[in-house]
């Protein structure tokens, strides 16, 4: 990767704004259906990738792996009947899913998908637009996203939503903060908050010189500011609702959340705003902090990588992984508490935050220092930070007594207990019953058909 | 140059931003007369926040889009939010009483306001007529977000870390009024709860239901424990504890 090339199709901030109106159309109208296809294929994914990690097959019945399942569910939520609770407040109650699936939309059109390329003979990025802002712009969008919830849960009229509501109001807020808070360093790190700009300062590795050989250093955030990208990805697991943050809608305690009242098409519009905001989200990942729609290292080695419409298809990758990552994440932890979760945020990840933050200026700060000297100075101060958490010394444990001990210094009148060594006998009429079962032997048929 | 200082370069209108203002514009009014009119407290809250996103658009419009998308971030996706929060908790039937305390204080406030309302205009208008935006290029030469720091770290950084110690205090004041001080031997956590559950004096099952071993299914009937005796754990507090009339315990004749 030289410099030429880079200068070539790294799209700046001059070439938006210049395109004809069909082809913003085209993009526009792009970005939106890759909104869409994202959900109906990312409800499937979810289906079967969570039925993989439960041993089961998941949806595989309509279509060619069950591809199909998520279009014929929508079709049968669209023919169901729309359910307006006599309590609602029904202008709300209508808006509050469109502004939903409105802002988790918007937020797709600062989102590069790849470099310049020549559509028609127009050289043009890969992205709808891009403002100086652009980031900000995604903020705003996904703090539009709460009004959505919010309101659903209010203009329910019942009780379960408007709880929904508060917490998801509660949970987005506080989350918003460590999100902003994590991308700062982003900011500080590339000097610039526009979406194709930040993509273009991870593109330049740092070279460094180890032992006389020249090694190019990861450009990546995700490694450069590692711990602003962890904080990041779990502020938008809580800024997107999805398990193990999906208070707002946990059906354990509420039901379904801010959606209880909701049915047929609006409730179809909210489970499209949570999935393009799972996917939008994804892309914004891999925007800040993954190198956009840049290759991984391997695939560098090829000069042309970062040329043409390849890019999107790393981009794609990357924000498919991210995907599967959120999955996972639901397939694999339960729900948290709700004021451990916000003890989480504010406690937790807010001062490790504000204080990598000022790490960082830090170092920054410093300018007459070398890239091995600031490599020196950052892997200290990590295996410093490593050394100290592996050797911290742990609460000194009590020598723990045994259960026999535990039932002899209970007062007298406590509850009772039952003998320790309590055996149940066996029935007399077990022996018999074993005896005289015939041993199962069933040959099991091929179940492809199965449901 | 960005696309946001092209459309304001050098204080020209030009036809893109014309429009936008007077699609919005008259949006923005209509969102601050519904937040007066809207009988409902959430309804005039979101009426308010229409507003506030239309005001954010101009200040894109006019050349900063930072203070823009601040003006919706901070103030329509944080501020309002929390008033809508508290609002919620009120309870979503507190409308406006329509009851006049004071005779005639409408009429007042509309024509006061009216006449506020065209006094700031016509002196803002005679005032601004002709006037040029002079110094925007420079203001944002390396950038608005660049220019906007380097104002906010430098010259006024002490009214900027005023604003933020009023704040600071203000969230500090509201946490200390709102927390209520225990002290450590109170705690109780999980292993201290279930000793304390089955300590002798303590019944560690569930409180017998009412009614439920007895002859009435009434709350005020005490239940019978397993081993016969009568209990009164199971009767709320606040129900007097009285004994069935004989014409309460008679059949009722219901079954033949």
């Amino acid at each position: 990767m030289n410099a030429v090339i880079l200068a070539a199709q790294d799209p700046t901030l001059a070439d938006f704004g210049k395109d004809p109106w069909w082809l913003v159309l085209g993009k526009i109208v792009f970005a939106f259906a890759f909104g869409l296809l994202a959900t109906l294929l990312g409800v499937w994914f979810e289906r079967r990738v969570v039925g993989r990690m439960a041993v089961r097959p998941g949806p595989n019945q309509v279509g060619p792996f069950g591809l199909l399942q998520t279009l014929a569910d929508g079709l049968k939520m669209a023919f169901k009947e729309d359910i307006l609770p006599r309590a609602a407040d029904k202008v709300v109650f209508f808006f509050a899913p469109t502004i939903s699936v409105i802002s988790a939309v918007t937020a797709l059109s600062v989102i590069p998908f790849g470099p310049k390329v020549s559509i028609f003979g127009h050289w043009t990025p890969l992205q709808v637009t891009d403002v100086s802002v652009a980031v900000l712009v995604i903020l705003a969008c996904s703090s539009m996203g709460v009004y959505g919830i919010v309101l659903g849960g209010w203009a329910s009229g019942s009780t379960y939503p408007l709880l929904g509501g508060l917490r998801s109001s509660a949970q987005m807020i506080s989350y918003e903060v460590a999100m902003g808070l994590s991308i700062v360093a982003v900011f500080m790190t590339a000097g610039t908050m526009s979406t194709s700009g930040i993509v273009a300062a991870q593109g330049d590795a740092t070279q460094l010189s180890i032992g006389g050989f020249d090694l190019p250093a990861p450009g990546w955030y995700a490694i450069l500011l590692l711990p602003s990208f962890i904080i990041f990805f779990i502020a938008m697991v809580g800024e997107t609702n999805r398990a193990p943050f999906d208070l707002p809608e946990a059906e354990s305690e509420l039901v379904a959340g801010f959606m209880t009242e909701y049915s047929s098409l609006k409730f179809a519009l909210f489970m499209l705003s949570e999935y393009v905001a799972m996917v939008t989200m994804s892309a914004v990942t891999t925007t800040l902090f993954l190198g956009g729609w840049r290759a991984p290292w391997p695939i560098t080695l090829w000069s042309g990588a970062n040329e043409g419409w390849w890019p999107m298809l790393w981009f794609f990758g990357k924000v498919i992984l991210l995907v599967f990552v959120f999955v996972w994440l639901r397939g694999t932890l339960p729900r948290l508490r709700y004021d451990q979760f916000m003890r989480f945020g504010w406690k937790v990840l807010l001062p490790i935050n504000l204080v990598w933050i000022l790490v960082l200026a830090g170092l920054r700060s410093i300018e007459d220092w070398q890239t091995n000297d600031r490599l020196l100075a950052t892997g200290i101060g990590a295996g410093v930070l490593l050394l100290a958490t592996l050797f911290w010394p742990s609460k000194k444990k009590q020598p723990k007594p045994s259960p026999q001990e535990q039932a002899d210094s209970r007062p007298y009148g406590s509850f009772p207990l039952p003998p320790m060594d309590l055996q149940v006998p066996p029935s007399p009429r077990t022996k018999r019953v074993v005896a005289e079962r015939e041993p199962a032997n069933v040959v099991a048929g091929s179940d492809s058909r199965e449901v | 140059m960005t696309t946001q200082t092209v459309l304001a370069a050098a204080g020209e209108v030009t036809g893109g931003e014309e429009v936008t203002f007077w699609i919005l514009a008259p949006l923005a009014l209509i969102g601050a007369l519904g937040m007066v009119w809207a009988r409902n407290a959430v309804h005039s809250a979101l009426w308010l926040v229409l507003t506030m996103l239309c005001l954010g658009v101009f200040y894109v419009l006019q050349a900063g889009p930072f203070i823009g998308m601040v003006q919706i971030i901070v103030y329509t996706g944080a501020i309002m939010m929390l008033f809508l929060f508290v609002l919620m908790l009120v309870g979503r039937d507190a409308s406006d009483s329509l009851i006049e305390t004071l005779r005639g204080q409408r009429v007042a406030a509309v024509v006061l306001g009216l006449g506020f309302a065209g006094l700031v205009g016509t002196g803002l208008y005679r005032a601004l007529d002709g006037v040029r935006a002079a110094g925007l290029d420079q203001a944002n030469a390396e950038g608005n977000v660049q220019g906007i720091a380097r104002l906010l770290f430098t010259k006024y950084v002490f009214a900027f870390e005023l604003t933020s110690a009023l704040l600071i205090t203000a969230a500090v004041g509201a946490m200390v009024l709102a927390h209520v001080e225990r002290r450590k031997e109170d705690r109780m956590d999980q292993v201290a709860t279930m000793k304390a559950r089955f300590r002798p004096g303590n019944y560690p099952g569930p409180k017998p239901g009412p009614g439920v071993f007895a002859t009435s299914s009434s709350v005020a009937t005490p239940a019978r424990l397993p081993d016969g005796r009568l209990t009164d754990r199971g009767i709320p507090e606040i129900m007097p504890v009285r004994d069935m009339t004989a014409e309460e315990t008679a059949l009722k004749g219901t079954d033949k």
